[in-house]
């Protein structure tokens, strides 16, 4: 664990070729919230051949569900939710161009088999650190499937947003080395 | 025959909802230091950092400790010499949630239908409750917002009397592996044995509410769970399953006569940030 490398998105490849797994990083830019059921309507709205309410090529999608704001705040605690109900979903993204996920927990092979194709990486914020996280959320604004309340798209603009690089484009996984050199055999 | 007014009921929920998902408890804060002194790996330091100044950031901030503020169980130790007056406990007990995750600017996290509709409630109703009646005059509550992410991990099993000790550890082990970084190491391992399906489910959840690392009362089972906890931190899942030497807290057992033909077996996980708080009238 290096120093902090400070990233902006939106991202391109050669950004994420840059980052390998166990970098500590530190984002700053618009990253778009979307969880299960956001990602079932994006999905979908591929499918049916309608566009989707955000482009997301070169995007950042961060997997939480926010607490509503107090008074003078921009958003409530938002930790990271658990990634593996966004796998069904993932790929299909990743081929529409996005460049990085932040969520928590491993990810399916599917999905990073999917993010070698595509050049993504996947950041995990720490999960339950989430009242922190929202030091860093400058500004929120809710811009697709406002019906689905804590479930529906933010545009977030973050500044210095604290992530870890757990699986990169080339598919180093964190989860597998980092388990796998603490456990006793 | 003491009497309790609804309106009652309804503030110390609304109170202890905020309370429990804004102000950890001291006991589990203490805990969490207590490991952090004994993890090894760089990430699992830095995370276990990240986790206590979030405690105190959250506390300091009265906002949630987790946005995920989950799930509003509600354990009911009904005095069986109380009188609930001026209306329907049930009631109180969502309303007292209602404002509880409105004024607390907690998320609603419940959706109504599990399958066709998935539409949020929008104020974090209905609560899931369990009560008892008890000897006594006194009403306690008990919130324990429970999360999605640990929830999930949850699992029950019916062994078989023969697969005993050794069944029961490579079943909790098994749930824990399984469970890798997701419930939030590290964790507190909610087992439940024995009595029915539905009973050991109770058990494993209830186990959750113990004053953390607090052993088991009787020694054999106080056993039990110190092997498991040592067992599961050779696992190297720790903290965020990042790796590392801490992937559980303490593991809580509790346990109930049982059928002579079962060994049920549930576990129930908790992240670092197991939230509960309690009031009695």
């Amino acid at each position: 664990m290096a120093g902090v490398k400070k990233i902006r998105t939106p991202l391109t490849t050669e950004m994420v070729e840059q980052l390998t797994a166990g970098d500590r990083v530190a984002i700053t830019g618009i990253i778009y919230t979307a969880r299960d059921a956001a990602h079932k309507r994006l999905v979908q709205a591929f499918e049916e051949g309608k566009s989707l309410p955000v482009d997301i090529t070169g995007q950042v999608v961060y997997y939480v569900g926010p607490c509503p704001p107090k008074p003078g705040k921009a958003l409530g605690s938002c930790g990271p939710t658990t990634s593996f109900r966004m796998d069904a979903y993932a790929p299909t993204l990743l081929d529409l161009g996005l460049k990085g996920m932040i969520g928590k927990g491993q990810r399916s092979d599917e999905v990073i088999k999917s993010m070698v194709k595509n050049k993504a990486v996947y950041f995990a914020a720490i999960g339950g650190a989430a009242a922190i996280i929202s030091r860093s959320v400058k500004t929120a604004e809710v811009v697709a499937y406002e019906d689905l309340g804590p479930e529906a798209i933010y545009r977030l603009e973050v500044e210095d947003f604290p992530c870890i690089v757990v699986t990169d484009a080339q598919g180093n996984d964190l989860y597998k080395t980092g388990v796998e050199k603490y456990r006793v055999k | 025959m003491k009497e309790i007014h609804v309106a009652q009921i309804i503030d110390a929920v609304e109170d202890i909802c905020i309370k429990a998902a804004c102000d950890l408890d001291r006991d589990v804060e203490e805990c969490i230091r207590k490991w952090q002194a004994k993890e090894e790996s760089e990430f699992g330091r830095y995370i276990f950092e990240q986790i206590l100044e979030n405690i105190d950031y959250a506390r300091r901030e009265n906002i949630a400790i987790c946005q995920d503020t989950g799930v509003a169980v509600v354990f009911l130790e009904i005095g069986q010499d109380v009188h609930i007056v001026g209306g329907n406990l049930r009631e109180a007990i969502d309303e007292g949630v209602r404002r509880g995750y409105r004024n607390g600017y907690l998320r609603n996290s419940l959706v109504d239908d599990p399958v066709f509709r998935r539409k949020n409630t929008g104020d974090n109703t209905p609560a899931v409750v369990h009560a008892e009646i008890v000897p006594g005059d006194k009403l306690k509550i008990m919130v324990l917002p429970k999360g999605g992410g640990s929830e999930n991990m949850g699992t029950l099993k019916m062994l078989r009397p023969s697969d005993g000790i050794q069944g029961i550890k490579d079943f909790v082990l098994k749930t824990v592996m399984e469970a890798g970084g997701n419930p939030c190491p590290p964790v507190i391992v909610g087992v439940g044995i024995g009595g029915t399906m539905e009973m050991t489910t109770l058990l494993a959840k209830k186990a959750l509410a113990r004053k953390i690392g607090q052993p088991h009362r009787d020694p054999d089972y106080a056993r039990l769970e110190q092997e498991l906890l040592v067992e599961i931190n050779r696992t190297g899942i720790g903290p965020q399953g990042l790796g590392g030497r801490v992937t559980a807290l303490a593991v809580h057992i509790e346990h109930y006569p049982t059928h002579i033909t079962s060994l049920p077996v549930a576990v129930n996980l908790n992240c670092h940030a197991s939230r509960h708080a309690e009031a009695v009238l």
